[in-house]
């Protein structure tokens, strides 16, 4: 996994992160899904572990999601020219596709052809979210933790159900990982206490 | 203050405080444009969101690039988007640097264990929300199967079957692409026969 970024790769990160955003469209777990799907499962350049802890960043940080992911995913690569590359490639197809738009207004909108391609495309980002989903729940409940399952279950129920913003779960979610954390420590030492005692 | 350095400014601030995902900008774009600056009005504030939706890219990107180029031209689209991102690149790229340097500890290992399930939840309530849109034009209580329409949930099963059957192989943009492409098509057909 440890590999020398070639430039190459910081080509293919390019090009990867200007497809994405070219062809994304909606909120940003979309382009998350898909980021997971590319870096992950395509190009094996980062772990799942690595992908779901840069969502959960991203999502507590300010600013837009895609970018975001695209700082931190670049760093990971390389350092900050890595940043500044795949940036460049989230923000290019935005910006060149909305100031075309602003050109064509009234053409775009009242397109039905547009329009139509528009809506069904819905079904295919459907398809690749709820398949990126379906692997990343499976790894989860491979783990047989009851208390991640769990998590994983409220957390869903939460957010689809009783519409609790995705940035207060994270935090929900980070203090009880801080205690887990603390809980942890101190059993530890509880038990190294226990072995100087006995 | 000239236009361009009020733009600027005005969407550092909105790049700044928009916390969770793209909506989160757009009342604050409305506040810094259309209230405080008045820059636009209320009407086309409103297009700028529709478009901001039916075309690729973040939400908050979109929003700034459409906002710049409206008041001040190309010019003012790309100081508007480096306003947007500035703030928050800044911030992950100090994030991404303590996370690759400290993530191996056991304490925060445990502590970001517990935030994984909970970002699979995020990603798969997203999928579902969209599946709904994609298949009824609403959301799950407002869902009846009346309204479904046959086109998109063919479109789903076919593409979901593609994804989990060839892994690898099947690329996501080829499937959305593909999908809007056989989709349009289908519509098409459907529309010429009735």
């Amino acid at each position: 996994m440890k590999r020398e970024t070639t430039t190459k790769d910081l080509w293919i990160l390019f090009k990867s992160m200007f497809m994405l955003s070219a062809c994304t469209f909606g909120g940003g777990f979309v382009i998350v899904s898909l980021m997971k799907k590319k870096f992950v499962e395509e190009l094996g350049w980062l772990e799942e572990d690595e992908m779901l802890d840069i969502t959960a960043i991203t999502q507590s940080s300010p600013g837009p999601l895609p970018v975001n992911a695209s700082v931190i995913i670049g760093y990971r690569m390389k350092g900050i020219l890595g940043s500044l590359i795949a940036v460049l490639g989230t923000i290019i197809p935005p910006m060149v596709i909305i100031s075309t738009i602003c050109v064509f207004y009234t053409q775009f909108r009242t397109n039905p052809y547009i329009n139509m391609a528009l809506q069904v495309m819905r079904a295919g980002v459907a398809a690749v979210i709820i398949d990126v989903t379906w692997n990343l729940a499976k790894n989860v409940w491979n783990g047989k933790s009851v208390f991640y399952i769990a998590l994983m279950i409220v957390a869903f129920i939460s957010t689809y159900f009783l519409g609790i913003s995705g940035m207060i779960i994270i935090l929900i979610c980070l203090g009880i990982g801080i205690t887990d954390a603390i809980i942890s420590v101190c059993k530890k030492e509880g038990a190294n206490k226990n072995e100087l005692t006995d | 203050m000239n236009l361009l350095t009020k733009l600027f400014f005005a969407f550092i601030q909105v790049g700044m405080f928009s916390v969770g995902g793209g909506y989160a900008a757009i009342p604050l774009i409305q506040e810094q444009i259309v209230n405080i600056h008045q820059l636009m009005t209320m009407e086309e504030f409103s297009d700028l969101i529709t478009i901001a939706e039916m075309t690729p890219g973040p939400i908050s990107i979109n929003s700034s690039t459409f906002v710049g180029t409206r008041l001040a031209g190309v010019f003012g689209a790309i100081l508007c988007t480096l306003g947007c991102i500035i703030p928050s690149f800044i911030i992950c790229l100090l994030l991404a640097h303590f996370y690759y340097k400290y993530r191996s500890f056991t304490g925060v290992q445990k502590v970001l264990s517990a935030m994984r399930p909970a970002v699979v939840a995020l990603i798969g309530s997203a999928g579902v929300s969209i599946l709904m849109l994609a298949l009824f034009n609403s959301t799950l209580s407002q869902a009846s199967l009346s309204n479904l329409r046959i086109i998109e949930l063919g479109i789903f099963a076919v593409s979901l079957f593609l994804l989990r059957k060839f892994k690898h192989k099947v690329g996501a943009i080829k499937v959305i692409l593909g999908s809007g492409v056989v989709g349009t098509i289908l519509y098409l057909i459907c529309g010429a026969i009735a």
